[in-house]
Parts: C-alpha cells; structure tokens; sequence
C-alpha cells in the first residue's frame, strides 16, 4: 500500500497528527504495535490539560502548552470525550514558594492565560475546606482542564478513520529506508511474525518512548529517549468533590511534584512520582506509593492509602534536553513529533499543527477536502442522561435497559457500542465505556463483557484478552477424570455444571 | 429453576427488596408473613438466587433447614419458598437510586425504565470482594490477577478455568474454597498466603479445602510483587514480621499464571449511601435497630450488606427478620423502640444488632479482634458463657433472653471475651 503520509505511533500525538491529516486530500495511515490505540504513555497519565502559565517561556513546552490548551473545548465538542475545565491551585507553603508563584503568575500574564489569581488562606479555605491549612497562598488558574485522555485517544483515531485514514494495528516498525519516491517500512504483525511492507511519501515519528529507535533506522536519530516513570493512585468514588480542582505543590526546577487531581469522572488521582525507568517498567511500587500519599497529604492531609481503589504507573518518553524534539529532522520527508513529556497532552491539538506545517515545508501538498466531517457520532452514555431521556433510549433499545456495570452505570447498549466503534479487549471496553473502572474492579463486569465480545464478534471466551498478547483471561476446562474437554460439554451461553 | 416473573410491574408494593439472593429472598418472605401483600424482589441477574448459584460446593444449610445442601440447592429452596407465598421476582433488574421517601428507580430489560414507590424498602445487596487495587500490591498489572470469586464464576458457571498454575493470597473461605475446586479440575494450586498469623476462613474450609489435598498454607506470608508483561508469570512472596513488613532478605518466588485474591469482603452499599444512610465504621454497612431498620424510616437491611457472615444460615434468619420489620412497618404496625445499647468491649469488634429492647428475645452476632481459647463471653454483668475457643473467621452468636436482663435498668451493656477465668477488666 503507498501512502502519502504514515504516522508512527498511535498515542495521543500520532492520534491527533492522523486526524489533522484527515482534513486534506491525501492518504494517510497510522502504524500502531499495540491491539488499539492510545494504550501506552497517553492511556497512563494525570489526563489533565495544564493551564498555559507553568511552561517556561522560550520553550516549546511552554509555548505549545498555551496554543494547545485552547484547542481543546472545538476538539471536545466535535469528538464527544469528557473535557472539563476545572481550574488549578499551586500552593506555596513558605515565602520563597510566594515568590515563586509570583514568577509563575506573571508569566503566564504574559503569555495572555486569563482568569489567573492570587488567594489567600481565607479564600481557599472557602473554596477548597480540605486543603492543607499550611498552604500560605494559592495561584489559581481557571484554564486548567481535566480530560479522560484515553478516551481523547480513541475518539481522534475514529475521527481520522471515519475520515479516511487507514489504521493498522498490531503492526511493529521493524525497518525503514530511504528510497527515490519516498521511504519503505517494514511491519512486523505483532503476534503471528508475519512480515508487512508500507510505503509512504512521508513519515511522522510519533513513536513516544521509541522514537529514537524508529529515527535511528533511517538516520534521522542524534537523539535519546529515557523513560521516567510516574505512579498514579486512584481513590474510591466516595472522595468525589474532596477536592475541586487540580492541586500542586509549588514546582521545582525539575518537576511538578505530586498532585491531586480530580479526574473528568470526578474520581481522585493522586500522583505521579518520577523516577527514571526502563522502558518496559510499569511496575507500582512500595516505595512510589509511599511517595504519592505522602505528597498529597502535605496538600491535603485528609487523604487515605485506604481509599485506593487502582494504581498504575506510565512512562514519559524524555528527551536528552527535556523539550519536545518537534519538526523537520535531518532526513527530508521524515518528521519528529518526540520527546513528548507532560505538557504533551496538553499540546497534542498544537503538536499535530507544528507537523503539518514541518510536512508541508518538506513539500506535502494541503488540499482541504470539502467533505471533512469533523464530528463523530456522539455516544450514548446512560448514567449522564436526564430521566426522559434515560426512558425514551430504553424503550427504543432494551439494551441500554440492561446493567453491565454497577459501580460505573454502564449498560450493555454502551458496551456494544463500544465493540461496533472498534472495541476488542478488555481494556479498550474499559477506557470506553468506564466500564470495571469503578470501585470494584471489574468484579462483576468482566464476565459480562467476556460474553458480550463473545456474542458480537462470535469470539471464543478463551480468546477474550485484557489487552491483546498473551494477556488472556480464561483458559479450556482441563479434562478430569476421562471426561472430554470442556468446549465438548459446555453450552456456549455457559450453564452451569454440578461437579463435585 | 423456577423464577416466575411478574407480568406488569405495579407502580406501588408494599415491601420492595433489593437483591435475591438468600438475604433478599428471606426478607421477602418475612414480610409475606407479617401481612405485607405486594412484596417485590429485584436483582440484578438473570436468575435469583445471588452469589450461591455459583457456589456448587456443600456445606449450607446445616443450621436453617436442618441439612447439608450446595449453594445451588439453598438458593432453589429459598426460591421456592418465596414462590408459594406469591413474591414477585424481577431479575435482570437493577434499582438505579431510592430516594428517602422510598421511590426506586428501577432499569431493567423487561419492563425498561420505571420509578416505583414502597411502603418499606428492605437493602440486600450483599457485599463485593476486595480486590488488589484495595491493598496496592507492587508490581505490573498483567492479567491473571483475579479475585476469588470471579474465578468462582469462571468455572462453575462458565465452564472455563482461570489458569493453570494458580497462587492464592489471603485465606478468606472463597480463595479456600476455590483451591480445591481448581484441584479438582486438574490445576495446580500452589499455595495460600495469608498475611496474618492465623487463617481468615473457617476452619473446616482449612481442613477440608487445603490439608485433604497438601496445598500449603503460608501464614504470616503475603505478596510483595506481581511480575508478568501480559500474563503473570510468577509472584513474590516474603513473610512478614509483626507490624507486617515484609522481610525481603526472605523472599522467594513463585512460578505461576494466575493470583487469585481472597482479602475479604466489603458490603455493597452504593443505595446506602445515595439515602444518606448512618454507617457503622466498623462493618462498614448501615447502622440497624433490633429490627434491622436502618436510620430511615422504612429502610430496613440484612445479610452481607450490614455486615460479613460467615454461613449463609444466619444471613437467612437475620434477614427473615429484616422482613418481618419491613412488613410491619408497611402495613403500619409500629416497632418498639430499643432501650438496650451493647458496646463492643475486649475482643469484640462490633455487634450486630447494636441495639435491642428488653422485651424480646435477641440474636446478636459478633466478630471478635484475634483467636482466643479457651475464653468467657460476658454480656455487662448480667450474662456470661464459657466458650471453648473464638476465631475471627467465624461469626459469635449471642442469644439474649428476656430473662438475662430482668432487673436491669441501665441504658447499655459492655459485650467482652477475655481468657477463661481472667475478671473483666475495667
């Protein structure tokens, strides 16, 4: 297949470079290794939209920070994801850190961030009780948003698809030369090993925590990426409106510190640690958790370990510089878009504009279709409807009638719109639909959605898997006993057997 | 399986009772008996019956029906039972939200989306398994980390096994019981690890599921990391010292495919929590009268919901007085106020209920802190009952007689087990 641009990488950048890209006349494709998209860095992160004043000016980050954050209210009316602007405070504990806001705060008026303010003890007491009454002075800032970035993810790489961008999964760069007409890759089906060839006019590395791997297999490296790995903690629902708005300590030179960060579902995260890793180290630890509650103790000491309901940890893909190694790279027709660390999220929507300018410079032509739909069709979400609503969806569809999830309210309408929009794992219902998100952890749901893939897709259950791989979730009955095996005596709806 | 549902839901019952599983379908048939006669039971599965449909072992009903049956064959009998005296069932339901003047709002396939209003409303819901997000195990998040009774579900309802080579954490009576059920579908069941230094089942489970089948039982034991990119491959396990910090220097793995979890229980208190009920911090479920009402009026609760059990017997006769409370409320009958407070003293961490009245006869169900034998149970100064031996794993029941408290005029009682012959301290 010949395209005119192939986007390695389907995180939230490459996501959101692809859908840029559907906007005009050309081919476009992105080469994912994973079963979906957005299922590394960009699923394990805070999900927060920073506000636009903590970036240092002269930078990228700081720079794109600011562009981005105002391109996310257009993509989240178009693209449905969950996208709140909820505000920050950064905190300051002692007169140094007040000076240090004032740093901040005057940066970001320079910058042209709105609604910035400086609080004292007396308003943030009214406005967040449960915050630390150590904390001297807060500076708040109104753009700061949360968004389920996994959801940002998906909902990018639909709106690219729908506009005809071609996604291939389970596909692993493994090469990638120059040629006369442009560069051949070639893939590697994740899985089966089976050898795939694309060419392209263009490539777009977006390829996060590898991207100098894939620039180095064209000549286009000169760069490394490390990965720091950050610890997030979810907390039970319980602890909704603990806090109302992202919280951070005051910034050091080197990092953000531990947060509270209400997410988009209103679920407290508390997080991320940062610690340099391998690149393949999702591990939780002893010692992050430790870290993280301590952290957000110190902001507000009313949090437990005990209401923890999920942990996880993500990597973020830094750069020898930690800035975004963004643009043109020394090879024509071969684009960076790496070295994406927080703020990256927040810039996608303007990482994504940065490329096309850079592929446009190295001679891609921009033709804007006239049938570029920039919306996707809205999905149904059950537990958001008003009472009416909730009936007249019910009496159309008894679907949605029916309960899959209880912690999170997800019914099976939901979750086979998920699998018609491209669901095929555990995870990708999960990030989709919320559902087995909540507080029991999938306890109840799991087997509700092993079957409900297993109906619509006529997928065995024992090929059901969290996320693709080897990660399955059930295996064949052993025969015991003599007896023949289990797919032989057990009826596909799954009744129950007395054994003893 | 006999589950009539009901043709046309009605838009007001009597008595409407969340949940069908043992404690739901008592309280349902509580309320029968005391006069209440439109009395509906909702739950959220295809059939009724709850989580003893998938419990295909024995060993209930020893002491409510007099018995030994499997879970399956407990529930058909409660079903039945709720059948003749004209309850209605609706499965496949699920109650959305109840508000304090006992208007339910139920979704279900059936009937599609309605509000339905209740002269009493009876909460039994059961409780849900703690799983290891709860704990914060270290380590990757690959899948095969499952709890106990997910893999319950696997393999007595789906026919599947959750894998082949299977490590358990905690000794609560689910993980117990899932070793041998594994062992007997041909996997290899490694061991248990139990951070405490006794176990958290009952003891027979112990017997029964671990020592007549030589699977290890690691007290003082837990897992320190889980390893696996996609699946896990292996667990580290470490023993603990007493303040239950791993001693790492000990360390050791285990090769295996599958964790399953079994650290106990939490009831399942989402509508609670929506009414605003009061809690016990303790059991972590609604505060209840003698009665089992909850602290609204009409609101009454029973079973795993108020607090764990260990047999389902019990859930069944707290629960039928669940619903003979509901069913008096309902058809306008009023309950004595309690007038006898029982304080959870040494070696007692709560009761339940923690109120009752002079005037009945009062069953009283206790957990108590560590294993104690052999050990005295005093009720303040009125009662006192040598016990051979207490467990955590298992429930203390309490019979409180009229009788006990002719005489007593004070407004609570201290419940203690101390050691045979030691006085109660003050």
């Amino acid at each position: 297949m010949r395209y005119d641009v192939a986007v390695i990488g389907g995180g939230v950048i490459g996501c959101a470079i692809a859908r840029e890209l559907s906007r005009y006349r050309l081919r476009a494709v992105v080469i994912e290794r994973e079963c979906e998209v957005g299922l590394g860095t960009s699923k394990a992160n805070s999900g927060i939209i920073h506000a636009g004043h903590h970036g240092a000016e002269g930078t990228l980050k700081g720079e794109l920070e600011w562009r981005g954050n105002q391109m996310w209210d257009a993509l989240a009316h178009d693209l449905h994801f969950g996208f709140k602007r909820v505000g920050d405070l950064t905190c300051a504990f002692d007169e140094e850190q007040r000076a240090t806001l004032r740093r901040i705060l005057e940066q970001g008026q320079r910058r042209g961030v709105p609604g910035l303010e400086l609080w004292g003890p007396e308003r943030l007491r009214r406005e967040e009780p449960n915050l630390s009454h150590e904390i001297v002075e807060a500076l708040y800032g109104p753009t700061a948003g949360v968004v389920n970035p996994y959801e940002a993810c998906f909902m990018l790489a639909e709106s690219a698809v729908l506009n005809g961008v071609d996604l291939l999964l389970e596909r692993a760069v493994r090469g990638i030369r120059r040629g006369e007409h442009g560069f051949d890759i070639d893939v590697e089906v994740t899985g089966t090993g089976a050898q795939e060839h694309v060419r392209s006019r263009f490539v777009v590395n977006a390829a996060g925590l590898f991207a100098d791997d894939i620039a180095a297999m064209v000549g286009a490296g000169g760069f490394t990426i490390r990965a720091r790995k950050g610890e997030e903690y979810l907390l039970d629902k319980r602890l909704i409106g603990f806090v109302k708005r992202i919280v951070f300590p005051c910034p050091t030179p080197t990092s953000k510190g531990i947060l509270i960060i209400p997410t988009y579902d209103g679920t407290l995260m508390v997080g991320p640690t940062a610690v340099w890793a391998e690149k393949d180290d999702l591990t939780t630890t002893a010692a992050g958790s430790a870290e993280a509650f301590a952290g957000a103790r110190k902001l507000a000491p009313g949090i437990s370990e005990a209401d923890t309901i999920a942990e996880f940890a993500g990597l973020r893909a830094v750069s020898d510089a930690e800035e975004f190694v963004l643009g043109p790279s020394r090879v024509a027709g071969f684009v960076l878009a790496a070295g994406m660390q927080s703020p990256a999220l927040t810039a996608a929507p303007a990482v994504a504009t940065a490329v096309l300018e850079a592929l446009r410079d190295d001679g891609l032509e921009l033709v804007a279709k006239d049938d570029f739909e920039a919306r996707v069709p809205e999905p149904v979400r059950f537990a958001e409807l008003s009472y009416a609503e909730q009936r007249s969806l019910v009496a159309r569809d008894p679907a949605y009638a029916r309960l899959v999830c209880r912690c999170e309210i997800v019914t099976e309408g939901e979750v086979r719109d998920a699998i018609d929009r491209g669901a095929r794992t555990l995870d990708g219902l999960k990030f989709r639909t919320r559902v087995g998100m909540g507080r029991c952890q999938g306890g109840f749901c799991t087997w509700n959605c092993m079957e409900l893939l297993h109906r619509r897709l006529g997928m065995p259950l024992t090929a059901v898997t969290k996320r693709g791989g080897d990660s399955w979730i059930a295996c064949e009955r052993l025969p015991v006993h003599g007896q023949a095996p289990a797919a032989e005596r057990v009826s596909a709806g799954g009744s129950a057997e007395a054994t003893p | 399986m006999i589950a009539a549902k009901p043709a046309q839901l009605q838009p007001r019952y009597d008595v409407v009772v969340v949940g069908a599983g043992p404690a739901g379908l008592a309280a349902a048939l509580g309320a029968r008996e005391t006069g209440a006669e439109r009395v509906l039971v909702i739950d959220r599965e295809p059939e009724p019956g709850g989580i003893l449909q998938q419990c295909i072992h024995p060993g209930f009903g020893l002491h409510h029906f007099g018995e030994e049956l499997t879970g399956p064959e407990y529930a058909q009998r409660t079903i039945e039972q709720a059948l003749e005296h004209d309850v209605d069932v609706l499965s496949g339901a699920y109650v959305l939200d109840v508000s304090p003047d006992r208007r339910l709002k139920v979704t279900s396939r059936d009937h599609g989306l309605a509000y339905l209003d209740a002269g009493a409303v009876v909460l039994a819901m059961g409780a849900r398994e703690r799983t290891r997000g709860a704990i914060r195990i270290p380590g990757e998040r690959p899948s095969g980390v499952m709890t106990a009774g997910f893999a319950q579900k696997l393999v007595n309802l789906g026919g599947l096994l959750p894998g082949k080579r299977v490590a358990i954490l905690g000794s609560g009576d689910i993980g117990l019981i899932m070793a041998r059920r594994l062992v007997l579908e041909g996997v290899e069941v490694l061991g248990v690890f139990e951070i405490m230094p006794h176990a958290n089942g009952l003891n027979r489970n112990i017997v029964q599921c671990l020592h007549d089948y030589d699977i290890p039982l690691h007290l003082s034991t837990t897992v320190v990391h889980i390893h696996g990119r996609e699946r896990v491959d292996r667990v580290t396990v470490a023993p603990v010292d007493a303040a239950f910090k791993p001693r790492m220097a000990e360390a050791w793995d285990v090769p295996c495919d599958t964790l399953l979890v079994s650290i106990g229980l939490i009831p399942d208190n989402e509508l609670a929590h929506r009414l605003g009920l009061r809690l016990d911090p303790v059991t972590t479920g609604p505060v209840v009268t003698s009665t089992m009402e909850t602290s609204r009026d009409g609101v009454f609760a029973c079973g795993n919901v108020v607090h764990i059990h260990d047999l389902v017997d019990y859930v069944s006769q707290e629960s039928l007085l669940a619903g003979r409370g509901a069913g008096a409320f309902a058809t306008g009958a009023a309950a004595r106020p309690d007038n006898v407070r029982l304080t959870p003293g040494l070696n007692v961490r709560y009761c339940v209920p923690p109120t009752i009245t002079t005037e009945r006869e009062h069953t009283v169900y206790m957990r108590v802190t560590k294993p104690m034998a052999p050990c005295t149970l005093r009720l303040g100064d009125v009662y006192e009952r040598p016990l051979r031996y207490v467990f955590p794993g298992e429930m203390l029941t309490l019979k409180v007689r009229p009788r006990f408290l002719e005489g007593f005029h004070g407004g609570s009682l201290r419940v203690d087990v101390v050691p045979r012959g030691e006085a109660t301290p003050i």
